[in-house]
């Protein structure tokens, strides 16, 4: 159906009676913006801009201060390292996994696939509790780690676990739909010239895929050093020992510390604006096809 | 890749619902079902439902508005959407707990009025509402995109009122994906913790959250009491996810 070009570019002649097709009238687009600027401030940036206000207002001395505070640094080095061995952990798996779904069909390849999105359906807590379960002195496996002296709940080991568990999924969740809409071909042309396996991999895939890779590598970052409540059940939060950062944050909102938990904030802020600024860049490369929800 | 798979997602489920299966049936139903344990089902799925449902409105007009109407800072405005993914949520409990309590920015406007948000119930819905609004805007955003504007125009031209126009033409093809977002957003929401354990004042029958109740019963070592808690999450959240394909599947009836 062939729309009137009088409603297309919207303008009514003057005395147009009630059949004339209804134009929507010109504050109603002001008035939704209002709106949805409104609800943005309210939920969004009142609260990102208060981060900054609370960290600054007094200027850089608390900040300063801060940084000179051992427990505190000790948080942001345990925050760096769990994202250290985390990300590329769960790079490779998530390369592995998406190279092994994309372009297959196979018994059992939905499953995998739900089995892989778990981690963002489950509980972040319900995850903790579960290495718990199976790590802890009453646990699986807590038997035979206590009679070999390796402690792995409240302790470094159960932390990195329930980092990597809990963003596990990004990497083979970008890969895997580029990988399908790149299909093939290029990769079979490649073999029939005289690639192998490995050549193939890096000279045709990886290439093909770098921007989904690097986006879902992002994100894993951003995940991995901020999760919370997993790491916070694991790790008993020993202030100097087990407490990354975003747990620094909570003891000391909690000990009435609210300058040391804002210092502690703005870096991890930080940490979230250049995720989203890199997010930025990298869909202007692919031309926006990686717009969506996770 | 299965063996990393095995050690990371089976083993832990398994190790869970092991627990949960030496609790026993009367058990299990007696813990389950407790007052404690019902009041924090109705705090945290009443208060994610509300939340999500908000976001549902908002998240849509603000889709609408990012896809359809040019202003200044849009790309900015459109970027941020996405911060509350990136922001983490520790940070978000912090910053909402402090501009909504009594003497913040926010909430010395409402404290007059009688409205305290911070460490209430309301507090946990305003940090669900943040923590879920991207699983919303994300979802339909792509749809409206896609969407071609010649029925509404031809709806117009046929003589709708924008009203119509919207109910009849616009509103049936996004339904689906707005369910999707707030489906989306509501699963988020009833597992998160990190900003609601901040932003509530955690008493129990009153604004204390199943994630939150599970974290205590683990501080106490009653394993047994938080595993049950767990799996009820679990199971919910699995039954979303199933809620969730479904809706898409249902959507996909507008394509092609």
């Amino acid at each position: 159906m062939k729309a009137n070009p009088v409603a297309v570019n919207g303008a009514i002649p003057n005395g147009t009676t009630a059949r004339s097709p209804a134009k929507p009238k010109k504050w109603v687009p002001i008035l939704l913006i209002a709106i949805a600027l409104t609800f943005l401030a309210l939920v969004l940036y009142i609260p990102a801009i208060n981060v900054f206000y609370q960290a600054f207002h007094k200027g850089f001395g608390p900040l300063l201060h801060n940084l000179s505070n051992p427990t505190f640094l000790h948080a942001v080095r345990m925050t760096v390292l769990l994202a250290a061995i985390a990300v590329p952990i769960n790079t490779i798996f998530g390369l592995c996994t998406a190279w092994a779904l994309a372009n297959k069909q196979f018994r059992g390849r939905t499953l995998l696939l739900s089995l892989i999105d778990l981690p963002f359906a489950i509980s972040p807590v319900v995850a903790g509790l579960m290495l718990v379960l199976l790590y802890g002195r009453q646990g699986w496996f807590g038997g035979w780690l206590l009679d070999h002296g390796i402690r792995v709940v409240f302790a470094f080991p159960a932390m990195l676990l329930a980092t990597a568990f809990v963003s596990m999924p990004f990497v083979a969740r970008e890969v895997i739909p580029v990988l399908e809409e790149e299909g093939t071909d290029q990769e079979e042309a490649a073999h029939t010239l005289g690639a192998n396996h490995w050549q193939t991999f890096w000279r045709v895939t990886v290439p093909n895929i770098r921007w989904g890779l690097l986006y879902g590598i992002l994100l894993t970052n951003a995940r991995a050093m901020g999760e919370f409540g997993a790491v916070s059940v694991v790790s008993g939060n020993v202030a100097g020992k087990t407490q990354s950062l975003p747990l620094y944050v909570e003891e000391a909102y909690k000990g009435y510390e609210t300058e040391a938990a804002y210092s502690a904030a703005v870096l991890l802020a930080l940490l979230a604006i250049v995720t989203l600024i890199v997010k930025e860049i990298l869909e202007r490369k692919t031309g926006g096809s990686m717009r969506k929800g996770h | 890749m299965l063996g990393y798979l095995f050690v990371m997602l089976v083993l832990p489920i398994a190790a869970m619902l092991s627990k949960a299966s030496t609790i026993g049936v009367a058990d299990f139903w007696r813990i389950a079902t407790s007052p404690l344990a019902l009041s924090t089902y109705d705090v945290t799925f009443t208060t994610s439902l509300i939340a999500a449902l908000v976001d549902g409105v908002f998240g849509f007009l603000v889709a609408w508005v990012l896809v359809r109407y040019d202003f200044p800072f849009k790309r900015l405005i459109d970027a941020s959407i996405d911060l509350p993914f990136a922001l983490p949520t520790a940070v978000a409990g912090l910053t909402l707990a402090t501009v909504y309590s009594e003497s913040g920015w926010v909430g010395s406007l409402l404290a007059p009025l009688g409205i305290k948000i911070a460490f209430t119930r309301l507090g946990v819905g305003v940090a669900m509402m943040f923590i879920s609004l991207p699983f919303v805007v994300r979802t339909v955003q792509p749809v409206l995109m896609q969407m071609e504007r010649e029925t509404e125009e031809a709806a117009w031209s046929l003589g709708a009122s924008p009203w119509e126009t919207f109910w009849h033409v616009l509103l049936p093809p996004l339904t689906p994906a707005i369910l999707t977002g707030v489906a989306l957003g509501f699963s988020r929401a009833v597992g998160e913790f990190g900003s609601t354990v901040i932003i509530s004042s955690n008493t129990p029958f009153k604004d204390l959250i199943a994630p939150i109740l599970i974290f205590q019963r683990l501080e106490q070592y009653d394993y047994a009491g938080a595993t049950v808690i767990a799996v009820v999450l679990v199971f919910i959240s699995l039954l979303m996810l199933l809620v969730i394909n479904f809706i898409q599947a249902w959507g996909r009836r507008y394509e092609g």
